[in-house]
């Protein structure tokens, strides 16, 4: 276990054995998004309330879960490298970034169209989520401008390591902001006392929506880090030959 | 102590620390933070006399008064403890009716009543299908708001 988990931080390693990983989550992330679009836009009833409108959570849900999930990738990787002085590490938290924004921003969106027509705003300043989900968009931008402003590969790295670290506060305000303060927005629907409050007709593809989401978020993941990789080893011995023998 | 042990407890400190301030800073903004306050704070007076606020509740059966021809309307809000008059004219979200959590912003007039430029409508956590929803006669909202009252009197202003 540990020898594998050692190999794998090595970079050539986690280059060739990403490379066969990514499919194993690529097709069953397409499978599941595939099944969880269909059965939440035709199988799934209307809302009592919402109507037709409610059919947004299936990406605003999926969406919102994973920027924070993506955000937690990236702090974790980035305290990882800098106690570890891990590398590969550092490799991962880069890669998070960029894909951890777009969900935050498509969760900021998709909240804001349906906050139109069903709170009757686009954007309400002062409340609690939506302000603490916009700051953290601002964070994943400033942590990628900081890595952007810094020249030296290693000392990106521990900066933006810092950055990602002290932001990882919000994580949990995003969390509980809804039962720690009045806020505009509903609180948890899923992980409630006595469980989902959700037709099962609609709960399942949003399921699927949520599982095929994490995974292709993995598989996208994988192969930014393989990116990161190529371009950070690019002046090793192992990426020459692979470039010479065509990638192969 | 290893280099490596001293980077660990130099990101452990980090962590703590940046949790404590924080938790300090938003535990003195407690109040700000609030994006609406209950009807029954308003009847305690626990609210910003000199500017706007916004006050969250429910839209109280059977008081929702429109006048013929033109977009004002008076209502009452409730959290099932205090109701509170709210005076509006403008257009309303959708999802506006009797039984509705909603959250209105504006200010207290003379009268005591809450004269509101703005109405939005609080969505709670429930989604069902609608014939679900007929069948469920009883379905309370309150968890919307997360009332925490039973049914004891109201405070009266001066308190």
């Amino acid at each position: 276990m540990w020898k594998f988990i050692h190999q794998l931080a090595s970079p050539p390693h986690f280059y060739r054995i990403a490379a066969k990983m990514i499919p194993w989550f690529m097709v069953p992330a397409l499978l599941l998004i595939g099944y969880g679009t269909y059965a939440g836009l035709f199988l799934a009833p209307m809302d009592y309330q919402q109507g037709d409108a409610f059919r947004i959570i299936y990406v605003h849900v999926p969406s919102a879960y994973l920027s924070m999930m993506a955000y937690m990738v990236m702090a974790i990787s980035a305290g990882i490298g800098l106690i570890w002085r891990i590398k590969l590490s550092h490799a991962v938290a880069a890669a998070a970034a960029p894909i951890g924004a777009c969900f935050t921003f498509l969760a900021l969106a998709t909240g804001s169209i349906w906050g139109k027509p069903m709170w009757g705003t686009w954007w309400e300043w002062g409340d609690p989520r939506l302000t603490s989900e916009l700051i953290m968009l601002f964070l994943y931008i400033g942590y990628m401008a900081l890595r952007g402003a810094i020249d030296d590969t290693v000392k990106a790295d521990k900066a933006s390591a810092v950055l990602a670290l002290v932001g990882a506060v919000n994580v949990p305000i995003i969390h509980f902001s809804v039962e720690w303060w009045s806020s505009l927005h509903q609180g948890p629907t899923l992980i409630k006392e006595g469980g989902p409050a959700m037709d099962p007709a609609m709960l399942y593809p949003l399921l699927a929506m949520i599982l095929g989401f994490t995974l292709l978020f993995g598989a996208m993941l994988l192969r930014r880090v393989r990116t990161e990789v190529l371009f950070r080893e690019r002046r090793t011995k192992w990426v020459n030959e692979l470039v010479l023998s065509g990638g192969k | 102590m290893k280099p490596r042990q001293q980077r660990m407890l130099a990101v452990g400190l980090v962590i703590v620390g940046v949790a404590i301030a924080t938790g300090l800073t938003l535990q003195a903004m407690k109040d700000s933070m609030m994006f609406f306050v209950s009807v029954t704070e308003v009847a305690e007076g626990k609210y910003p006399a000199d500017r706007n606020f916004r006050v969250g509740g429910l839209v109280k059966d059977g008081t929702v008064q429109r006048e013929e021809g033109s977009l004002e309307m008076t209502f009452e809000v409730t959290d099932l403890r205090c109701d509170l008059g709210v005076s509006y004219s403008g257009v309303l979200p959708d999802l506006f009716r009797e039984g509705q959590g909603v959250v209105a912003h504006g200010s207290i007039d003379e009268n005591g009543i809450f004269v509101a430029d703005e109405i939005l409508a609080k969505h709670d956590e429930n989604y069902m299908a609608p014939e679900v929803a007929d069948s469920l006669a009883d379905h309370v909202q309150d968890q919307t708001l997360g009332l925490q009252y039973g049914p004891e009197e109201c405070p009266t202003g001066d308190s």
